[in-house]
């Protein structure tokens, strides 16, 4: 994953609280493997309902403006692939699925939360429309159509995000600590291992 | 002097390998649970050239995509299956697969098999992981690139999250269950109420919980917006664990049980928040929404968009109209078209036994699908009677799986059509396009079979014990 520090691009508003990742993407999808692409899952039911949904609307978005406990329920992260292979750099929201975010993070898109108020600010501003938005990951800022605002996101996931950081190579340099750690764990604690 | 502290705290020092300047702690993972949707992450695995680095504390399962019946299946699910099968063959993990009479949902199997004890730290790419979490472990879901991260070095990097404990004294009334309970304190605090938290539940209500019980409510806490729930390990724990497969035998028994006594938490220990909850205030609770805070008593109505808070009356308004509901109208009067008991919030024993105790000699009004959380739990509630229970009251006895809580193998709820269900999500969709999910417990599910529409159970368990 290569680290990123500025998004520059379009927002749009999804009016939904609770948009949880059942509805992100279905499960009858997650059976495609991830090189299939799987930004046509995104929302899928939604938009085949509604003609009108703002993401049949723009089919080029990249920041979704949204309301509260987005991306709750399922670990799936599929839900996040069908938000970055869509297009989509950027979710604000005043408050996100706790594994949504992580998975978020470990996919390059960024959860920003948000107070309520700036939200509905922002989705009123937005409406129906779409709006120019940049992002500045580095210092926690952005201007969405013209509103410049402070977003919130945790100190160590900004920098995993800026810096790309990979946790498999990050963790390598620490096998020998991993190494003793197991062995002194199950010595003074054999019970801990599955018995046979 | 030392300082008081939580179980949770106690849990995450036991197994914190080193802590970052940044706050971020590399935890070690004593049990690693794997199933067929774990496919992303045995690719990320395998393009790097990567092997498992702990196979003896790795264990797979078929249950998302598992067949429940007859064990047929489409092309693509069997795909799923197959492809859990060779990485699980390929990197030496022990699998229990279709054949394996130790088969059954994750969540079920790993408290059954012994393979969840207090005291370990146990993830799963599936955010039910939290159903562990009832034995006094530390238990929480994990994404893809995670279960990857898991795989290749048996650690995971985890910010602490913050602590809180929901007490709930007093005794529950007659019919009244974990899921009711659970139900209850998130329609009370929200879907997102405890969001960065890891609970602990205590109390006299709790302590006085089945493992079962336990299991079904550290099993929602997700969907509180919890990281992960907690109950302290007792008695009613050891004696679960007693004699199951992968248990510690003899031996190491008295050593296990010594050490799992020390896990709760200090008096005087401070959690970051607190809620009280009244055990005797709760009833049968059923949702009438597509969030499972949208949770009511069986004797409420269906609230009005116009009652609510401004900030929710949007929400509730798609909810009422993708539900097919109006206003005000008594929830005892929906009526469903289908039911279906089971999944790893409540598909275990004593589920069954409650469910059929309702249905024994009564007939379904409605069609209906019973799948038991485990094989295991299969062959005894058949040595029980109660499948036959089931069977005679007209629902349909199938193998078992994640089946219809998540419809991953087929087992689907019609467009449009109204499903009473044991499971824990009503998501729009979450059972099939379309479909709409009233949450309950398994008693209530079988109160809504044989009246055909959402019912209190109580009166239909009076002079029944």
């Amino acid at each position: 994953m290569s680290g990123c520090t500025k998004i520059e691009g379009q927002a749009v508003a999804l009016r939904q609280s609770n948009v949880d990742t059942d509805q992100l993407i279905p499960a009858r999808f997650m059976s495609a493997p991830r090189s299939d692409g799987y930004g046509g899952f995104l929302l899928h039911d939604a938009r085949q309902e509604d003609a009108e949904h703002v993401l049949n609307r723009f089919t080029r978005a990249d920041v979704l403006i949204t309301r509260r406990n987005f991306g709750s329920g399922s670990s799936r992260e599929a839900a996040v692939y069908a938000l970055v292979d869509f297009g989509i750099k950027a979710v604000f929201a005043p408050s996100f699925g706790d594994i949504f975010q992580s998975n978020a993070v470990n996919n390059g898109l960024l959860p920003a939360r948000l107070s309520s108020d700036q939200i509905e600010m922002l989705i009123d501003t937005i409406g129906e429309g779409d709006a120019k938005a940049s992002v500045d990951l580095a210092d926690g800022t952005a201007t969405i159509a013209g509103h410049a605002v402070s977003f919130d996101l945790d100190p160590v996931w900004q920098q995993k995000l800026v810096n790309g950081w990979d946790d498999i190579d990050l963790t390598a340099q620490h096998n020998e600590k991993i190494t003793s750690f197991r062995a002194a764990r199950f010595a003074a604690h054999p019970w801990a291992l599955p018995a046979t | 002097m030392t300082v008081p502290q939580t179980l949770f705290a106690k849990l995450w020092a036991a197994h914190e390998i080193m802590l970052r300047d940044d706050g971020t702690s590399l935890l070690w993972v004593d049990r690693h649970l794997v199933h067929e949707g774990s496919h992303h992450a045995f690719a990320k695995l395998n393009d790097r050239g990567m092997t498992v680095a702990a196979p003896d504390l790795t264990f797979g399962v078929v249950d998302h995509y598992a067949p429940t019946r007859a064990r047929e299946v489409a092309a693509d699910i069997r795909r799923m299956i197959e492809t859990l099968g060779k990485n699980a063959k390929s990197q030496g993990i022990r699998l229990f697969d279709l054949r394996d009479p130790g088969q059954g949902i994750v969540h079920v199997i790993g408290p059954e098999q012994g393979l969840t004890l207090p005291g370990l730290l146990i993830n799963c790419g599936d955010s039910h992981t939290s159903t562990h979490g009832a034995f006094g472990a530390l238990a929480f879901g994990v994404g893809a690139t995670e279960v990857a991260h898991i795989l290749a070095t048996q650690t995971i990097w985890q910010q602490r999250p913050k602590t809180m404990r929901i007490t709930i004294d007093g005794t529950m009334g007659a019919a009244v269950s974990a899921k009711d309970l659970a139900l209850h304190w998130i329609a009370k605090l929200g879907a997102d109420g405890a969001r960065g938290h890891a609970i602990e539940y205590a109390g006299s209500a709790v302590e006085a919980l089945s493992m079962e019980g336990r299991l079904t409510l550290c099993n929602l806490s997700i969907e509180g917006g919890a990281r992960l729930g907690l109950v302290a390990p007792d008695q009613v724990t050891f004696d679960y664990i007693e004699g199951r497969n992968f248990a510690p035998k003899a031996g190491a028994w008295d050593a296990a049980v010594k050490d799992w006594m020390a896990l709760k938490t200090d008096d005087g220990a401070v959690f970051d928040r607190e809620v009280s909850i009244n055990a005797a205030e709760i009833a049968p609770t059923v949702t009438w929404g597509t969030s499972p805070e949208d949770a009511l008593p069986i004797t409420e109505h269906v609230p009005d968009p116009a009652d609510l808070p401004l900030n929710k009356q949007e929400q509730a308004r798609a909810a009422l109209e993708y539900m097919g509901l109006k206003a005000g109208m008594p929830l005892e009067a929906v009526n469903v078209d289908q039911v279906f008991i089971g999944s790893c919030t409540n598909g275990r024993i004593e589920d069954l036994r409650l469910a059929a105790k309702v249905l024994a000699g009564r007939k379904s009004q409605v069609p209906g699908l019973v799948s038991p959380g485990s094989t295991l739990v299969k062959k005894q509630a058949e040595d029980e009677g109660l499948a036959q229970i089931f069977k005679d009251a007209g629902l349909e006895w199938v193998d078992s799986g994640c089946s219809m809580c998540v419809g991953m193998n087929g087992d689907l709820v019609g467009s449009g059509k109204r499903c009473a269900s044991s499971t824990n999500r009503n998501f729009k969709g979450r059972q099939g396009r379309g479909a709409r999910t009233h949450l309950m417990s398994p008693a209530m599910v079988a109160a809504a079979a044989v009246t055909g529409h959402l019912a209190d159970v109580r009166p239909l368990l009076e002079g029944r014990t």
